[in-house]
């Protein structure tokens, strides 16, 4: 475990100075990783796993079977009930996962979409479409005529898993590369969709009204917003982009060093001194993508050069309430809230994903994630980098990318995939000590070429036989627990399912509190609160912790161990009882104990599990 | 077979180092098929950059000229080999600035910042590289930025004026610049997504996207660090 110790408790508003001064040099930890030097292969690569399992892997349908650069390349996840939907460069594939040890095909719809980000709403499927090449008519083929060109959101009707039907295309000014899932706070009948569009502005021979302009205030100014769409459920034919979220305005002078000019002219010190810098606006003018945590009406945009913090409360006037940036960031990615909605973990896709940036040599304190804390008056502070420990190789894409939270009572557990760095599990309960559960990786696709560990010169012209010839894009999307398995979408690969296994680090008793959260559907970017039933897992959850933590005198969570042990071999009156003498008895413990605020939180669970016991 | 080179000794190097390596650039420039380094191009000084003068007039692109092909069924058009050819010749200037910065003694930020572009930049090279060679183009090497001139890319005289440049003199100038070049590599982004039918191979579309939001975001970062540079003389 590891975790790069760079204290930045310093405001938003400093944010971009004070980061890449305080982050010292780090390093990859000496010794050895059992992820390092792994057998490549496309299909028979060597596996290193700790804290995980794998349950299945599945090849991609044959209909997306190459390897050939980013075309079918496999993208993210989407999931609903019992299936899981898997975006890709060209369709999507619908998986039924009922027996996680053997997902079946329900079907796959070949549609020309990149990058195809998927998610589900009740019967309903969103599907991000950007690029040029994308045709309205889903062809491949390429757009022979400007106005076969579709950039936005594809909806499909999936209440017949097997048979997909397409409902509309909602074009949008600047396309789909992700878009994430908002519901209406009153309509049951309203969701919208919020679009992270990463091309400029389309011209007005595709699209009408799409403006490509400089000033982000300026409403007509399709460059400086989020698109969002309205989607009325029983209409979803109807569906409308209805105004921009302006949330970037203003956003290039935000978070400069107190007291020095937003952008200005330096004085010249010499003769034959630099000349002045251009000006132009330089704040985000998208963000990759969104996540919001509409229980607590905020999002965090993760967007290019800056961590943004808005209110959504009125979904089509979100407000930016907090804004940090990081000059080790390269790329703003993605965010993950903790389930307290206090923190945010934010990634940084260094490399844009088709990079080896997990090198031995590459900066630890880019191309991974940065914890950041919410203060109770809404504004970001960072706090620590997190990378995976492991040096990936040359022929490995490798950056931090999507994940999700595990349901886990009393800590803030995230699995994340880091393309061909393979899948993890974080804890970042400590926003200062975030560190690394448990992994599951596979050696490089391609071989490795003659040991070289940093790309630095570039290959010949003719590539040397088992060379980075092909460099091919693969490794996991995105990994995501949903209702008891984490599933990863391996790019290249197919489709993989994977289990939490007990280590010192994770207990059987939290794996099994996990379990007990379910959810009908799960979108990533748009998270559900995790609430746990009264169970005796999750009261043995916090135990666990308390003893992994020393938080408790062994002697007392011992005694409480075995008082849970007889209570759980009671039932009805009776268990309520001694739950009840056991939860005064665990309140007493709150005085004299080192984690005195988990104690606190285990008796009260001790009483939900009491009252729930007749 | 590939030149082995480890990435961080570059931009660590002292300017001792760096100098025994200029003396090596007087050598004649390496062929198309011999893979020079980055690091290696990275190494002549001020006056080796005059062959740049006047771009593309009278001087060879390394290649760049040789004819295009498109195979049949390919979703690129000859735009799209041209802007990867071009930007990788970009690239190339821009590695070849950020490992000027520790040697010019760039306050320690933007020295990481520095070897961000390089790294980064030093990889999507790679990618450049591998998809022109996939689709059966010329594949330039890192040399080119001698002689081909892009948008956004520095002249002899602005290469010089970041050369003699040292300190807080030497952040702002490299600051500026490298703002300037960015710009330009959004200008060949912007241009190439204008031409009819050209970005609609996904490997192309989501590289040139990719480069508009990296630098855009970086753009932004320098802008903030020219703000913070000492104002006057150190």
């Amino acid at each position: 475990m590891r975790q790069i110790r760079s204290f930045l408790t310093i405001t938003a508003a400093a944010g971009v100075f004070a980061a890449a001064a305080t982050a010292g040099a780090q390093t990859y930890p000496t010794g050895t990783d059992p992820r390092d030097a792994l057998a490549s292969g496309r299909l028979d690569a060597g596996v290193a796993a700790k804290g995980m399992s794998l349950v299945s892997f599945t090849t991609k349908p044959a209909q997306f079977d190459t390897a050939r650069g980013l075309t079918f390349a496999n993208s993210d996840l989407a999931f609903g009930g019992d299936y899981v939907y898997q975006g890709n460069f060209a369709g999507f594939t619908i998986w039924d996962v009922r027996d996680a040890a053997h997902p079946k095909i329900v079907s796959v719809i070949k549609c020309t979409t990149s990058q195809g980000d998927p998610s589900i709403y009740g019967t309903l499927l969103f599907i991000s479409a950007e690029g040029n090449g994308n045709r309205k008519d889903c062809g491949s083929g390429g757009v022979q005529k400007p106005e076969d060109h579709m950039a936005g959101v594809r909806i499909f009707d999936v209440s017949d898993p097997a048979n997909p039907r397409f409902v509309m295309n909602v074009e949008t000014c600047k396309g789909s590369h992700t878009h994430t899932i908002v519901p209406h706070p009153k309509k049951k009948d309203v969701i919208y969709l919020y679009v992270s569009g990463s091309q400029a502005a389309r011209p007005n021979t595709e699209l009408a009204g799409c403006v490509n302009g400089d000033d982000p205030a300026d409403e007509s100014n399709s460059l400086f917003r989020l698109d969002v769409i309205r989607v009325p459920l029983d209409h979803p034919e109807r569906s409308t982009v209805v105004t921009g979220a302006r949330i970037f305005t203003g956003l290039d002078a935000a978070p400069r060093a107190a007291g020095r000019p937003a952008r200005g002219r330096p004085a010249p010190t010499a003769p034959g001194a630099a000349p002045a810098p251009p000006p132009a606006p330089t704040g985000p003018r998208n963000c990759h993508d969104v996540t919001v945590y509409p229980e607590r009406h905020l999002l965090a945009g993760a967007c290019g050069s800056y961590g943004l913090l808005v209110d959504i409360r009125n979904p089509e006037k979100p407000v930016r309430l907090s804004a940090v940036a990081d000059t080790n960031f390269s790329l703003w990615h993605t965010a993950v809230f903790s389930n307290d909605g206090r923190k945010v973990v934010f990634t940084d896709e260094w490399g844009g994903g088709t990079s080896p940036m997990c090198q031995k040599s590459s900066m630890m304190e880019m191309g991974g994630n940065t914890t950041v804390t919410i203060s109770d008056d809404r504004k970001f502070t960072q706090h620590a980098y997190f990378k995976i420990p492991s040096a990936q190789t040359a022929q490995e894409n490798c950056v931090s990318h999507n994940g999700g939270l595990i349901p886990v009572p009393g800590r803030d557990l995230m699995a994340q995939g880091w393309y061909q760095g393979g899948v993890n599990v974080i804890d970042f309960t400590d926003a200062d000590h975030p560190f690394e559960v448990g992994y599951f990786d596979r050696g490089s696709i391609d071989p490795s070429p003659l040991g070289a560990d940093v790309p630095v010169t570039p290959a010949p012209a003719t590539p040397p036989a088992g060379g980075r010839a092909r460099g091919t894009i693969g490794g996991s999307w995105g990994a995501y627990y949903f209702n008891g398995y984490i599933y990863s979408s391996e790019i290249d690969r197919g489709f993989d399912v994977l289990e939490l296994k007990p280590t010192d680090q994770l207990s059987a008793n939290e794996i099994a509190a996990a379990r007990l959260v379910r959810f009908e559907n799960y979108n990533p970017q748009s998270q559900p609160r995790l609430v746990w039933p009264a169970a005796f897992p999750v009261v043995r959850s916090y135990l666990d912790q308390l003893v992994r933590n020393q938080g408790l005198a062994a002697a007392r969570t011992t005694a409480i161990d075995q008082a849970l042990t007889a209570a759980e071999a009671m039932s009805g009156r009776d268990r309520r009882r001694a739950l009840t003498a056991l939860a005064a008895e665990v309140d007493k413990d709150v005085a004299g104990a080192k984690d005195a605020a988990r104690v606190r939180t285990m008796a009260a669970e001790i009483r939900r599990l009491a009252a729930a016991s007749r | 077979m590939l030149q082995r080179i480890s990435r961080p000794t570059a931009p660590r190097t002292t300017a001792a180092v760096l100098f025994a390596a200029l003396a090596l650039a007087c050598a004649p420039r390496a062929t198309v098929q011999s893979a020079a380094s980055p690091v290696a191009d990275a190494a002549p000084a001020a006056h080796d950059m005059s062959s740049m003068a006047g771009g593309h007039a009278g001087h060879t692109m390394t290649g760049l000229d040789a004819p295009v092909t498109i195979p049949p069924g390919a979703l690129f058009v000859e735009a799209d080999v041209r802007f990867m050819q071009g930007m990788i010749a970009h690239h190339a200037q821009a590695i070849y600035m950020s490992r000027l910065a520790e040697a010019h003694r760039a306050n320690p930020r933007l020295q990481r910042f520095a070897i961000k572009i390089d790294q980064s930049q030093t990889t999507e090279i790679h990618q450049m590289q591998g998809w022109l060679r996939a689709n059966g183009q010329f594949v330039p090497d890192t040399s080119s930025y001698h002689t081909v001139m892009m948008p956004g890319m520095l002249t002899p005289e602005q290469i010089a004026q970041l050369d003699g440049a040292n300190g807080p003199d030497f952040d702002r100038a490299f600051l500026v610049l490298m703002i300037q070049h960015h710009e330009g590599a959004l200008m060949m982004v912007k241009d190439l997504f204008a031409t009819p039918r050209a970005g609609q191979d996904v490997d192309v579309s989501v590289f040139a996207n990719d480069v508009v939001a990296v630098q855009t975001a970086e753009i932004g970062l320098m802008r903030q660090m020219i703000s913070s540079i000492p104002q006057g003389r150190p």
